[in-house]
């Protein structure tokens, strides 16, 4: 991987996985030479994120089961049918969705700074490649939900001047993304333009 | 105008600005006080007399007085850096705009205002949210509201230039044809039938209005009725949307001015003169809804930073030029970019077959979804009607979407031309734009599932400017990419690899 750019120490190297999905499959590396394609950022997120990806959705589908289950408990029994019915299929969803997504999401999720741009790849069903030169980034925060905090992570945001070219990088060990906040603020208040 | 504060360049709002003040809150009491009147005189004509005229006096004299004292407590000064405006009769603000931010002066005379030779200006530095980033004069003199927009705008610009270095388009009368395709049309003559209903029904006379509607079309049959019905709809339709462009779009012009403003200047009874600045100008988007476009004709947008849309103004601010036939949108394009050839290409690079696919695939399942409810409930219903229904939905629906969607696919491309990237997608509503590639502050490129398997990929470029994203949809992933890098070199470029 030509990761020249990138800092070292920033840890979670990404094994030189050099495939763009996550999909199983043959993959690209397979189809004719000269494909052009872009490489994968070099870094992974930290590895406690399929856990966290993993309790958030849990959570989200206990609450979102909660409401028919709860509901037909306290409703006569002819409706109970059309309660227990969607809530058993929320709860089958939400399974399925904690046991597949997050390790999907973490062969996605990578995200790299080079010298000149932030690069990150998210997504799972819907991948997708941001590109964000520092000569046009504006701000970069961290930010740290409940379950980010409990986990000892954090969600690092980049934005350009653009109402849409917002790049995230979620699941970040949390001392790794105030370092990596620290690091970027600085490079792009070197960096001259006025990012519009 | 010379007061104690003039040697410090303070200047006043102008002294008419009371009686066009007067004449809306007059307006007022007509609009609110008529049918109040009208609604108590039905049980007691004294009681109407005594409760609404003088409450309409104390409101006219009210405004008088406060529109008095708010013009002796309002003043505005510009000076070499800064504009600052101090108002407020109780509260009192000091609001200073420094003056390289400023990025429009927007003039604006509604017809109370423009009678008495005044305009509203309102000096905004497009920082959108914060309120600190505009300031308001209502209202100044014609000639001091020209004078502001030419003194705050011009930078630099060298004295003796002429007032108008460039007169890019003009109001053409014959335009006007276009104005009644618009979705407008059937949207104002349903809005009228809805607004006849609503007024009935706030007086109870909802069924009275519809059974004096039955029995006067009731000799035409159903099928007359309807046809009868929904050709007055079209013809209150045509006439709203043809009385609306021309109020909003009479007499426009689009100017090229010194120091590098693009002005627009329309408006039948509200007048409006709308400055943008060419540093801010990203692009400009070609746009041609079906119902234009099939009368060969487009409009012409502004792609520009801190341009506010929507706002206090019903017709987006960053209209260049209203629907015209397509031979001049270009040349106006062109001559706001200032490119020789025009930013459109004629012919822009096709994208691959696999695109069509998707789209007949998503028009089928948008068709599928009323015909299937239908038949579903229709079946378990037993109700004859909604299967008739269900199959006359799948004979007219599929065709349709079946020629959207080939359509959508024919309109996909994208293409350089010159400084600019341009891309091109929609069929009901057709939008070419074409963007500065040094306006492009950013590359994503997202693939669903299914475009990874046909090799498909949508490339989006971000921008400072307009919606903030332009993106090339499905376009074969490796063209894509490589197509990305040449308009937008360095950035996609580095991390690119031969797989």
């Amino acid at each position: 991987m030509g990761n020249s750019g990138s800092e070292p120490g920033y840890g979670e190297p990404g094994d030189s996985e050099p495939g763009d999905s996550g999909q199983g499959g043959s993959g690209p590396r397979d189809s004719g030479p000269g494909q052009l394609r872009l490489r994968p950022p070099v870094h992974r997120v930290h590895r406690t994120a399929v856990t966290w990806w993993r309790a958030r959705i849990l959570l989200a589908g206990a609450a979102a089961v909660a409401v028919p289950a709860v509901t037909a408990l306290l409703l006569p029994d002819v409706v109970r049918p059309w309660l227990v019915v969607p809530a058993v299929g929320l709860a089958v969803v939400t399974v399925v969705a904690a046991v597949g997504m997050p390790p999907w999401w973490y062969r996605v999720h990578r995200w790299e700074v080079t010298g000149d741009a932030v690069y990150t790849r998210t997504g799972a069903l819907w991948q997708e490649w941001r590109v964000a030169p520092m000569s046009r980034i504006q701000t970069v925060d961290s930010d740290r939900g409940p379950l980010e905090q409990f986990f000892g992570l954090a969600t690092v945001t980049v934005t350009t001047a653009s109402a849409r070219g917002a790049l995230r990088i979620p699941g970040l060990d949390h001392a790794l993304a105030a370092e990596l906040v620290h690091e970027l603020t600085e490079t792009t208040q070197a960096t001259p333009g006025d990012a519009t | 105008m010379p007061t104690a504060d003039s040697e410090q360049g303070w200047r006043r709002l102008d002294a008419r600005t009371v009686r066009a003040s007067v004449v809306t809150v007059a307006g007022i009491c007509v609009a609110a006080g008529m049918p109040t009147a009208l609604g108590i005189a039905s049980s007691s004509v004294f009681w109407a007399l005594v409760t609404v005229l003088p409450a309409s006096v104390a409101a006219l004299v009210a405004a008088v007085v406060v529109e008095h004292v708010r013009l002796r407590r309002t003043r505005y000064r510009v000076t070499a850096d800064r504009v600052e405006l101090v108002q407020g009769i109780v509260v009192r603000s000091r609001r200073s705009v420094s003056r390289d931010r400023i990025r429009t002066v927007d003039l604006t005379a509604g017809p109370q205002v423009r009678i008495f030779g005044i305009v509203t200006v309102k000096i905004d530095t497009g920082e959108g949210g914060s309120a600190g980033g505009s300031v308001s004069l209502y209202a100044v003199a014609r000639e001091e509201g020209e004078r502001l927009r030419a003194e705050l705008l011009d930078r630099g610009g060298g004295a003796g230039e002429p007032v108008t270095d460039g007169r890019l388009a003009t109001f053409d009368p014959g335009c006007v044809r276009y104005a009644p395709l618009s979705i407008l049309t059937p949207a104002l003559g349903a809005g009228a039938y809805g607004a006849v209903l609503q007024v009935a029904q706030w007086f109870d006379l909802q069924a009275g209005v519809i059974g004096w509607t039955v029995g006067l079309l009731g000799g035409l049959g159903l099928v007359g009725a309807l046809a009868v019905v929904v050709a007055a709809g079209v013809a209150i339709g045509v006439v709203g949307s043809l009385a609306l462009f021309v109020e909003m779009w009479w007499n426009f012009r689009l100017d090229r001015e010194p120091g590098g403003t693009l002005r627009v200047r329309r408006g039948l009874v509200t007048v409006r003169s709308i400055s943008l600045e060419e540093q801010r100008l990203r692009g400009v988007e070609l746009v041609e809804p079906l119902g234009v476009r099939t009368a060969g004709a487009a409009r012409v947008d502004a792609v520009a930073t801190g341009l506010r849309s929507g706002g206090d103004d019903k017709a987006d601010r960053k209209t260049l030029l209203p629907a015209a036939p397509r031979g001049e949108a270009h040349r106006v394009a062109a001559a706001v970019l200032r490119e020789r050839t025009g930013p459109m290409p004629a012919a822009l690079t096709p994208h691959p077959r696999a695109a069509r696919g998707r789209r007949i695939r998503w028009a089928l399942a948008g068709a599928a979804v009323p015909v299937l409810t239908l038949t579903a409930l229709g079946g378990l219903l037993s109700s004859a009607v909604l299967l008739h229904l269900a199959w006359i939905g799948a004979a007219l629906g599929v065709p349709i979407a079946l020629a959207l969607a080939v359509d959508a696919y024919r309109n996909l491309g994208h293409g350089l031309s010159g400084d600019h990237l341009v891309a091109r997608h929609g069929s009901v509503r057709r939008s070419t734009v074409a963007l500065q590639r040094r306006g492009v502050i950013g590359l994503n490129a997202r693939q669903s599932l299914f475009q990874r398997r046909r090799g498909l990929m949508t490339i989006t470029a971000t921008t400072a400017a307009g919606s903030g994203a332009y993106s090339v949809h499905d376009v074969g992933a490796a063209e894509g990419l490589a197509f990305a890098d040449e308009a937008v070199p360095g950035l996609f470029g580095p991390l690119l690899e031969r797989g």
